[in-house]
């Protein structure tokens, strides 16, 4: 019987435990938990905030799912090393699993730079956790009398913003790039969601960031400085790549896998925001911490290590994001030619490169959008489809009837 | 498994089975009462242009993005059918940016609905099927992967 132990309880893992499952029922699966709490969905703790979602319903899985799955879970332990020719992860509390195959899905951890005086900010919190959400949530309070500065206007600094503006007296962003969702948006679709933001009572700051705490004011790198009663630091996240490091495996921003989710080191596979793999849309590698890609990851690395066969080789960037009901969703690389298409508020943009769609920006029209997406990750030429510069709705009208008959005419 | 399936070239595009879709999953006895005056949220939907139609619903992929991309664990397969947990869906939307064919639409209320083949509501079996005036949509066991 196969010894499985998987380092993290996320969705990666959940991907793992998935992926094995359903190529071998019998194999002893352990997961070692950070987190004192089952699995939840990461993505929606800025929904909890706003009321959106509970505790229970944000449950990534159902409440029998590990017995159904026949796992052991370690709560609150962490791997503190990996041991490749013993096979064993040690745990911070001594105690060591031997594995057949181990994967790695540690995740990541909020990134914070040391700030000047950040030690003397009382209330601070990052962004990541539930538990990182409960804290805020218990600083807030119900008085609505907190201001809130959140340093870094990316999607969990925003997310967090909307989350959290109807607890909170004034919520004020700031990023040091000159615009908000700066690692998805470009310049002008980044001014449409910002005037957005304002619109819904968000004071936001590009360009400008606290460079100095002191208790209750930050010091702004214009020289301003902001008041604030509660500080989120969301400036970043790094890889949790540590114990394949120490362990003499190969990293650089993320654990490096293959399309098998393997590591270079034996029966050690790693999956989910811990690794870099391969964008398809880039034709590099990158750290894709996006949730579907760790699913994806976790599935094919648990498929593999069972004795299976799944390979993933069409990762892109995607990111689908709403802020106070304006949708935007964004996918693959912003690379070729672009061709743009506005209708009223809404805006499109499409990046071509070598008769291939390689990236795209919707904001405010998203019907269909899987259509675009999948044009980029399974890299259809355009030239087979009759997808034209003013590709102003998505459909499968673009398909010729015969490829059209192949995608609707059968089991896919 | 059997399927909800469109032959194209019979399509006349005439939308009716978005409306029994709508019907179906109204919960109401009442056609006139679930459809007159509203606008519609059906989980089939027609494409196409002047020269050709066709209607679009979720494949139950053997394989399903859907499932592995929601964020909330909201979407899963169950006996083949992909169905989705409206009380933990937040409206994110990221299925509709992964599924490849355009199947996912939110409905009216923000959060996500898709075709669950009309086994669970009163028809109990797919709606679009048995209203297709020139019988383009049917409902059979196709061979392929499964």
């Amino acid at each position: 019987m196969k010894r499985y132990v998987i380092v993290g309880n996320g969705t990666a893992a959940v991907g793992c435990i998935e992926g094995i499952r359903a190529v071998d029922r019998e194999g002893e699966i352990t997961v070692v938990s950070g987190e004192s709490r089952p699995v939840y969905s990461r993505p929606l703790i800025s929904y909890y905030l706003e009321g959106r979602t509970d505790l229970v319903r944000m449950r990534y899985r159902g409440n029998s799912f590990y017995a159904d799955n026949g796992c052991r879970v370690l709560y609150g332990r962490r791997a503190a090393a990996v041991d490749p020719s013993l096979r064993a992860v040690k745990l911070d509390d001594g105690t060591e699993l031997i594995y057949d195959k181990l994967c790695i899905a540690a995740g990541s951890r909020s990134f914070v730079p040391p700030f000047e005086g950040l030690d003397s900010v009382k209330d601070r919190f990052t962004f990541m956790t539930l538990d990182d959400a409960l804290a805020l949530e218990q600083a807030l309070g119900t008085g609505r009398d907190k201001r809130v500065l959140i340093v870094g206007a990316g999607l969990i600094g925003l997310k967090c913003a909307e989350g959290i503006i109807d607890r909170a007296k004034s919520v004020t962003v700031c990023d040091l790039a000159d615009r908000v969702l700066s690692s998805i948006l470009d310049g002008e679709c980044a001014a449409i969601v910002q005037k957005h933001l304002e619109e819904h009572g968000i004071t936001v700051m590009p360009g400008d960031t606290a460079v100095k705490f002191d208790a209750r004011r930050a010091e702004m790198k214009s020289g301003r400085s902001v008041e604030f009663d509660v500080l989120v630091l969301a400036v970043g996240v790094r890889a949790n790549t540590e114990l394949i490091k120490a362990a003499g495996g190969n990293v650089n921003r993320g654990i490096i896998v293959n399309e098998k989710m393997e590591t270079d080191l034996a029966d050690v596979y790693a999956a989910g925001d811990c690794t870099e793999g391969f964008d398809a849309s880039l034709g590099e590698r990158r750290v894709l911490a996006i949730l579907p890609n760790a699913y994806a990851q976790g599935q094919t690395a648990g498929t593999n290590m069972a004795g299976g066969d799944r390979t993933l080789d069409n990762a892109i960037p995607l990111n689908s994001i709403g802020f106070f009901g304006l949708h935007m969703m964004t996918a693959g690389s912003y690379t070729g030619e672009m061709t743009e298409e506005r209708n009223g508020p809404a805006l499109r943009r499409f990046f071509v490169e070598d008769g291939l769609l390689k990236g795209f920006i919707l904001i405010g029209d998203t019907v269909r959008a899987g259509i675009y997406t999948s044009l980029i990750r399974d890299r259809i030429p355009l030239e087979t489809l009759e997808f034209g510069p003013a590709a102003h709705e998505a459909t499968s009208a673009i398909y010729s009837r015969e490829a059209r008959r192949k995608r609707f005419g059968g089991v896919v | 498994m059997k399927r909800v399936y469109v032959n194209e070239e019979w399509c006349l595009g005439c939308h009716l089975c978005e409306y029994n879709c709508a019907f179906a999953n109204s919960g109401l006895e009442d056609m006139v009462l679930a459809l007159k005056g509203r606008k519609l949220f059906p989980r089939i939907h027609v494409e196409g242009d002047d020269r050709i139609t066709f209607a679009v619903s979720c494949r139950h992929c053997t394989d399903p993005l859907c499932v592995k991309s929601c964020i909330a664990g909201a979407i899963s397969k169950q006996d083949g059918v992909v169905k989705i947990d409206r009380s933990k869906c937040v409206g994110c939307l990221t299925c509709v940016l992964v599924c490849p064919y355009g199947a996912l639409a939110p409905g009216e209320d923000g959060i996500m609905q898709k075709c669950e083949l009309c086994l669970e509501n009163a028809c109990g079996a797919p709606a679009c099927v048995t209203g297709c005036p020139n019988r383009a949509i049917v409902y059979e066991e196709r061979g392929g992967a499964e």
